[in-house]
């Protein structure tokens, strides 16, 4: 029980300062040069590797092919005609289940 | 890179209320609601992963503690990080490590939105808060600009919802059964794709998100969750290093 509770008062702390370092630490003013180039291409490469490690994450250091590799296609298909965000997200999740259902 | 940009000096840094002329964009109020719309799907979302949360931790960490998380730590992926390895047996310590691993990204994020921040440093800070995937990347701009009240905005339409869906997932988790049975965890990778295609528009962005899911991929195995998340933004500023 106290563990828990030091995970969550702890897991805040450490979040609010991982959020506040750069606005406070860089804010207001241009940044130099090299993170000036790098920012712009930041949001695909941690969009991606979010993609991947949700994809196939398990516990712990793993690889895992499992369901959920069929729901990410049904996204990609219903991303990809253009169907409405929330449209895409309960179609992987249905896809997901019925594969795990008859799986 | 960003053309001829006004110092920001130019700017009264600590008067944040006051309109910012500098930037010749549609007032506060309405980029706060176009932010809010836009965020509304990615709420929905987030109910369902905020409900999926509570579902799975509340037999480990009790209702109150589950709701109390969603709500001062809000940052879905972390926590279910924490969750894992406190059901794993792991120590509190273990459990914060992991969770700070996959919000180390916040940190690269934080330093992209700073310029675009015009205020003192707590209310800075304050605004940092703000922060969450889908949010940063709907208020990038490009060029290295993002529209921070269209982050706060998206963001509130965000954070009523993952708290509210983990409220009813940790009071009502009997009667919603297992996630995983319901495919609960595609959200994520779902939801992360839908804005990475939107990335991907630039011609720019591709070789940079194949070499961050390449990383991934190959980390993922070696290394402890978040790690190779880090790695793939680290590898941008090393790349970007080289170039020029």
């Amino acid at each position: 029980m106290t563990a828990v509770w030091i995970t969550v008062s702890g897991l805040c702390v450490a979040t609010a300062v991982i959020k506040g370092f750069g606005p406070v630490v860089f804010g207001g003013r241009d940044l130099p040069g090299l993170l000036a180039r790098a920012i712009p291409l930041l949001a695909p490469a941690l969009l991606a590797a979010l993609v991947v490690t949700e994809t196939f994450g398990g516990t712990g250091r793993a690889l895992v092919l499992d369901a959920r590799v069929g729901g990410l296609i049904v996204a990609g298909f219903g991303i990809w005609r253009r169907w409405p965000l929330v449209v895409v997200v309960l179609l992987a999740a249905a896809a997901t289940a019925l594969l795990r259902a008859i799986g | 890179m960003p053309p001829a940009r006004v110092p920001a000096t130019c700017v009264a840094p600590a008067q944040p209320a006051e309109p910012d002329t500098l930037r010749t964009q549609a007032p506060a109020r309405d980029r706060v609601l176009a932010g809010l719309r836009a965020g509304l799907p990615y709420g929905a979302a987030s109910l369902l992963l905020g409900l999926s949360f509570g579902v799975l931790a509340r037999p480990l960490m009790g209702p109150a503690a589950t709701i109390v998380m969603s709500t001062i730590v809000f940052a879905g992926s972390a926590q279910f990080a924490a969750l894992a390895v406190l059901s794993a047996g792991g120590g509190a310590a273990a459990a914060i490590i992991a969770g700070m691993l996959l919000n180390l990204r916040f940190v690269p994020m934080g330093i992209a939105i700073a310029p675009s921040l015009r205020a003192g440093p707590l209310g800075r800070a304050l605004r940092g808060q703000a922060i969450v995937d889908a949010s940063w990347a709907l208020a990038n701009r490009g060029g290295g600009r993002f529209d921070i009240e269209f982050l706060l905005g998206s963001t509130l339409a965000q954070y009523p919802a993952w708290v509210g869906g983990t409220v009813v997932g940790a009071l009502a988790g009997g009667l919603i059964g297992n996630p995983r049975a319901l495919g609960l965890d595609a959200i994520f990778p779902a939801f992360f794709l839908g804005l990475l295609v939107a990335e991907l528009r630039r011609a720019e962005a591709r070789p940079v998100a194949v070499m961050g899911g390449a990383i991934a991929l190959v980390l993922m195995p070696l290394t402890p969750a978040g790690v190779p998340i880090i790695v793939a933004a680290a590898a941008v500023f090393v790349t970007a290093g080289f170039r020029r």
